[in-house]
């Protein structure tokens, strides 16, 4: 006997193990860099007792920006990578809108977020094409990121890496400019995490498919009959 | 017929300056321009054997700041050698000769001395309304530049109004003040500043007589040599940015303590120049030095890149006293407020949907109960 009369449900391996690290280490570089990022920008009045050589919390602010954002980097660049290698959910169809049928859905979600309407009966397994846009337009913030970072970063560093990228500084007309904008991304950051987050929960809660922990352990959960649908 | 032109050393000898007054002008020129010690006899034989070029020194708009930091180069020689022997046959502030006869100087440079003179220029160029704000002689500023650039070996932006445009083109830029890079197909060695450092003037100079053509520019086009670095890595405050320790406010303990000028608005993060190295005056001071933090004069745009006093600028269209942070922080409040309400509405939502859910299965279970009784 059942409490509630439910449908079976079906176990589905969504997140690859890549993913699911990509994930959570993007989370905490992205944590990581707003603090230090915004310590940068705005240095706080403490340890005004000490000398400057019994102290180097500020070098060690930016150090800490630094290492965090070659992580950074390189564990986009990695997932760059897997969009194309990784499985269905993972490829970069999911990221770029190019069928009808995503923004049909697009639409939808948008219905289902805002306006709060029901559900229609078939979610996606994976990303929605919403989230899958969100995801390729943060994308393109983590690019303009990453080349604005480096580009600022260049100057006191003798690294090749952050060489590639000083062409962004006298397209943006200095390093002034640049610092800028690297700064005002900062706020794309804040914002897109308190929203993304919540989004989670809110699908969660309204799904009830484990879309909170499926990026913990890569299971989703999948109505029977959906499955037999597609 | 145009003469050779006499060298440099012919030409101070001339003036009574000594064989060691001129080796030392060399070690001094050679030391300024980041020549070795074991390069300074080339520097030497440069100016022993190299007719002077000749040298146009333009002025368009501008305030003379970057003539007036010329003259006070560290070592009088330099002066007098640059300014009375490199030939200097066309300048405004600083020729004998006036009206025609200037302009006579002018163009007989230009026609004598095609594809070899080294064409120095003061200040922007008005492209708007054909120019008339700028007129010289009867012409065009822009007029003026292009013939002469037409033809010169080398072009340097002295400045940065001849590079950037600085204050004439800072918005609105009433008369379409253009830097002079713009109007040129030619390379053009910018060497900005507001004025730049005369030191760094003349060194430029020197690399040039001794080198030839051949700066090596960064990609905004500025000598490495000299733009290579950041105010801010070669600060003598540095350390104490690093230790997180900062001037608050003009007149507290740590201004007089000499704590970094960052949170006071200090661009030399941001600035590319040698003030912190080569510093003015004969290595007197430097802004940062002196108690006030560099304002970013050799950086494009500088003037509209904000306040002098604060480091983060305003927003781009939202008015005056909104930083990226202002707009920021609203716009995260008001998400906040928006996802609080969100969650608000959803769960009254959802408890509907589970009490609906609730209801059809106690029914179902009624139903099932009365079935199983009827078996």
């Amino acid at each position: 006997m059942t409490e509630f009369n439910s449908p079976v449900f079906r176990r589905i391996y969504v997140w690859e193990f890549p993913v699911r690290i990509y994930h959570w280490l993007n989370a905490t570089c992205v944590i990581l860099l707003i603090i230090t990022g915004y310590l940068i920008g705005n240095p706080q009045r403490i340890f005004y007792a000490n000398e400057a050589y019994q102290q180097y919390w500020f070098g060690t602010v930016r150090f800490t920006h630094f290492v965090t954002a070659f992580i950074f980097f390189f564990n986009f660049a990695a997932r760059c990578y897997w969009g194309f290698v990784g499985n269905s959910f993972a490829r970069w169809t999911n990221f770029i809108p190019h069928k009808k049928s995503q923004w049909k859905k697009i639409v939808e979600v948008l219905r289902i977020d805002i306006l709060q309407t029901t559900p229609s009966k078939h979610t996606d397994i994976g990303h929605n094409p919403l989230a899958g846009l969100i995801y390729f337009l943060s994308f393109l913030v983590f690019a303009f990121q990453s080349i604005t970072g480096f580009a600022l970063y260049a100057a006191n560093s003798t690294s090749l890496l952050p060489k590639f990228f000083t062409w962004i500084v006298p397209l943006m007309g200095g390093d002034f400019a640049v610092r800028q904008w690297h700064h005002a991304f900062m706020w794309f950051f804040i914002l897109f995490t308190m929203v993304h987050v919540y989004l989670v929960f809110y699908h969660d809660y309204i799904e009830g498919r484990g879309t909170t922990s499926s990026m913990v352990g890569g299971w989703k959960f999948e109505k029977d009959e959906e499955l037999k649908r597609d | 017929m145009p003469k050779k032109l006499p060298s440099f050393w012919e030409a101070i000898e001339e003036k009574g300056y000594s064989r060691r007054d001129f080796l030392r002008y060399c070690s001094i020129a050679a030391a300024m321009a980041g020549i070795e010690a074991a390069g300074l006899p080339k520097v030497v034989r440069a100016f022993e054997k190299k007719s002077r070029p000749p040298v146009i020194w333009l002025h368009f708009q501008e305030c003379t700041c970057c003539s007036e930091s010329f003259i006070r180069s560290s070592h009088p020689i330099v002066a007098d050698v640059i300014l009375d022997y490199l030939s200097l046959d066309y300048t405004e502030t600083l020729q004998a000769a006036a009206g025609h006869q200037a302009e006579k100087c002018l163009q007989d440079t230009i026609k004598n001395s095609r594809g070899e003179y080294i064409l120095l220029v003061e200040g922007s160029i008005p492209a708007g309304n054909d120019g008339i704000f700028c007129m010289i002689g009867g012409r065009s500023a822009e007029q003026i530049f292009k013939e002469a650039a037409q033809d010169a070996g080398t072009i340097i932006a002295w400045g940065s109004c001849a590079s950037n445009g600085c204050v004439q083109s800072a918005k609105p830029n009433p008369t379409n003040a253009t830097p002079i890079h713009k109007l040129t197909s030619k390379p053009v060695i910018k060497v900005p500043g507001c004025p730049p450092i005369a030191d760094v003037m003349t060194g430029v100079i020197t690399h040039l007589l001794v080198y030839g053509n051949v700066q090596q520019l960064d990609s905004q086009g500025r000598p490495k040599e000299f733009y290579s670095r950041r105010v801010h890595d070669t600060c003598y405050r540095r350390p104490y940015y690093d230790a997180g320790l900062f001037v608050e406010s003009f007149d507290d303990e740590n201004a007089r303590k000499g704590y970094c000028l960052y949170k006071m608005g200090c661009k030399g993060p941001v600035t590319y120049n040698a003030c912190a190295v080569t510093k003015w005056n004969e290595g007197t001071s430097f802004p940062i030095q002196s108690g006030h933090g560099c304002i970013g004069c050799s950086e494009d745009n500088f003037w509209d890149n904000g306040p002098f006093y604060r480091h983060l600028p305003n927003f781009p269209g939202f008015g005056i006293e909104s930083t990226a942070d202002t707009i920021g922080t609203t716009l995260g409040v008001a998400t906040a407020a928006g996802i609080a309400a969100h969650a608000v509405a959803t769960n009254i939502r959802k408890k509907k949907l589970i009490d609906g859910q609730k209801e059809r299965a106690l029914k179902d279970k009624d139903l099932n109960g009365d079935e199983g009784g009827k078996e």
